[in-house]
């Protein structure tokens, strides 16, 4: 085994675009579920939001590209609003399960046969991106791979890497001064206890609506981001197993921390990386051993490599519940 | 410790004869009523939980609210404090009809209450409970939030909330988390956290439930120095001796009906309410568990923490 290779193949997913755009999808799924307390199992749809704002309106519409990305943050606040308005009042497993449904309803609607004129049903949209890497203040060029020490990008993803690690940090510092304010007092306050905030004068309703909207948002722009590096938009990839590894992300990190949708990001698709390269250069013997007793391929090491992470997060919820961050203190006052 | 700390020195009764001419008669009108309730009902399915025909609470005075479990005093209450729609009728405070207001808007009116199952906000340090109460803080909106505008108003805020926490002997716990309260810390954060509010009527469901007796009298100090502050308190209570020492009128219900007002003695006199309320136990079990309570709490060594959470 080559374990320098392993490693140097590994490290380079550690600020790649998985990492940058789970972390953004994360970080605004903790505003959500982290400092609100809403349960929002249907994050990816406000991915989908994003991107089909963006690319309705640059592809079908044919405005400009960045009258595109202010229409995903539109389509995002909309989502928020259907979602909410009529969940909010209720308890908060309603808004789980109207968020689940809605995310698979958003997938199979812009796939449908009949809205392929706007949306290009299953096929999807293309060729819409091209002025995010067209911009003049771009340093990079698209065909050139960029190395520095153990980190290797093509330019494409390097132009992407940086707008979107450049977003994400401002994302989160943007949260934190919100989460560290009496709005965000109020945010915590409800997800405590809703009935104590309303007895405080505290319109919890309102307050949770804006909470659905703002990491919402930042779910839209973590969406757009991740088509503008694909370059297209695929409905399929919109499907509910995103929602999850966000949620397992998030707690990985510890929900209601500043920093952990980020690391946790990291650490997950470190994880997974990592898992791959090893399991794709085990040594003879060992690969031999392996195929002969779980069957263990080249075809299925991408499925055992999340089975192992799917391990690992079950030891973290048994040894660690708090996540990497989370303080088990605090963590133990909510058993009430 | 502070949480059993001797009560405050009792405090003035500022409405001492105010109820002098008033008949001990459900319904029967106040000299200065706050808060009038008219005609309200509600109903669970075929369970008539709340008729209500009349009554009015007198301003500044301690009302208690007592009646057998099931009585509907706490549905009553959730109908008062918006936390529950009436089927029927009316609640007005100072006159104005709060029916069907909600519950985050009494705040601003002046009135706020707290549970009968505690809410301290467990994972939020006591002081940000304390600076949650404070209504008006500007940083509470989205976009004010962002700007520095409303730290000079939090200093302020925070300043009441530290005075209050002293007058509450909670000023050791400020920076820890209301979840490692006691069960008696915890009722007294969230009294001193609706004071924030700076409420002209203040609403307790049960204010001794589940706390050590040691610290029952201490709480009792706070009720009543509420009613020094000139506020008004309804509080609901099934502890009969409770009520008989703070409060100025008594207010009973049974089976979500009003069956008799009056001064705590009146009350204890009052057959109706021996039957209804007291039944058969009145001279055994009651009595006894009370008196069984004050062993205990000469057992316990003083200034010993309330271990109930």
């Amino acid at each position: 085994m080559d374990w320098g290779f392993i490693l140097e193949r590994t490290i380079s997913t550690m600020f790649g675009v998985e990492v940058m755009v789970f972390a953004l999808a994360a970080v605004g799924l903790n505003v959500h579920f982290g400092y609100t307390g809403l349960l929002n199992f249907g994050q990816v749809g406000f991915l989908a939001a994003g991107a089909y704002g963006l690319g309705i309106t640059v592809t079908y519409l044919s405005w400009s590209f960045w009258i595109g990305i202010l229409f995903g943050v539109v389509y995002s606040i909309v989502l928020a609003l259907i979602l909410g308005l009529p969940t909010l009042r209720l308890r908060a497993d309603y808004l789980a399960i109207v968020t689940i449904a809605a995310s698979e309803t958003i997938r199979l609607l812009v796939r449908w046969r009949r809205s392929k004129e706007i949306t290009g049903g299953a096929e999807g949209i293309g060729e819409f991106a091209d002025p995010f890497y067209d911009v003049s203040i771009n340093p990079f060029s698209v065909g050139v791979r960029y190395e520095f020490g153990p980190f290797s990008y093509v330019g494409r993803d390097m132009w992407v890497l940086t707008v979107g690690w450049i977003v994400l940090i401002l994302t989160v510092l943007f949260v934190k001064r919100l989460m560290s304010s009496p709005w965000g007092r109020t945010l915590k306050a409800i997800r405590e206890d809703e009935d104590a905030a309303r007895a405080l004068g505290k319109n919890a309703y309102f307050y949770k609506l804006q909470s659905l909207m703002l990491g919402g948002v930042i779910g839209g722009m973590a969406g757009m981001l991740q088509v503008i590096q694909k370059g297209s938009i695929q409905p399929d990839t919109f499907n509910p197993v995103i929602t999850f590894t966000i949620w397992a992300i998030l707690i990985l990190g510890g929900p209601g921390r500043t920093w952990s949708p980020v690391i946790g990001s990291m650490i997950y698709w470190t994880l997974i990386a990592f898992l791959e390269n090893v399991l794709r250069d085990l040594p003879e013997g060992a690969s031999e051993t392996l195929e002969d007793t779980i069957g263990l391929s080249d075809f299925n090491i991408s499925q055992v490599r999340f089975m192992l992470v799917g391990l690992g997060l079950l030891l973290l919820a048994r040894y660690r519940p708090q996540g990497i961050f989370g303080s088990r203190e605090e963590m133990a006052l909510d058993d009430r | 410790m502070t949480a059993d700390q001797p009560a405050p020195a009792q405090p003035v009764n500022p409405v001492a004869g105010a109820f002098d001419g008033v008949d001990p008669e459900p319904g029967v009108p106040k000299p200065d009523p706050i808060l009038v309730v008219d005609d309200i009902t509600k109903h669970f399915g075929g369970l008539r939980a709340v008729d209500v025909h009349h009554l009015e609470i007198q301003r500044g005075a301690i009302t208690a609210l007592i009646g057998p479990n099931g009585a509907g005093k706490t549905t009553f209450f959730n109908l008062l404090t918006g936390f529950d729609r009436p089927d029927s009728g009316s609640v007005y405070l100072n006159g104005e009809s709060i029916t069907r207001v909600a519950p985050h808007r009494l705040a601003s009116r002046g009135m706020v209450r707290t549970f009968q199952l505690t809410k301290a906000l467990t994972r939020m340090p006591v002081i940000d409970n304390m600076k949650l109460g404070a209504t008006g803080q500007i940083g509470e909106h989205f976009w004010q939030a962002l700007l520095p505008v409303w730290r000079r108003q939090e200093a302020e805020i925070e300043a009441q909330a530290d005075a209050l926490l002293e007058r509450f002997n909670l000023t050791h716990m400020r920076d820890e988390y209301a979840g490692t309260l006691s069960g008696g810390q915890r009722k007294l954060v969230e009294m001193a956290r609706a004071l924030m509010t700076d409420p002209t009527i203040v609403m307790l469901d049960e204010p001794m439930a589940g706390v050590n007796p040691a610290l029952t009298q201490s709480l009792l100090g706070h009720v009543k120095s509420l009613r020094a502050d000139g506020r008004t308190v309804i509080f609901v209570e099934h502890d009969m001796d409770v009520v008989q020492d703070i409060s100025d009128w008594v207010v009973v219900m049974a089976e979500g009906a009003i069956i008799a007002e009056g001064r705590p003695d009146d009350i204890s006199a009052d057959e109706r309410v021996i039957d209804a309320y007291l039944g058969s136990h009145h001279d055994s079990d009651l009595f006894e568990e009370f008196e069984n309570e004050q062993a205990n709490e000469q057992d316990n060594e003083p200034g010993s923490p309330d271990e109930h959470a």
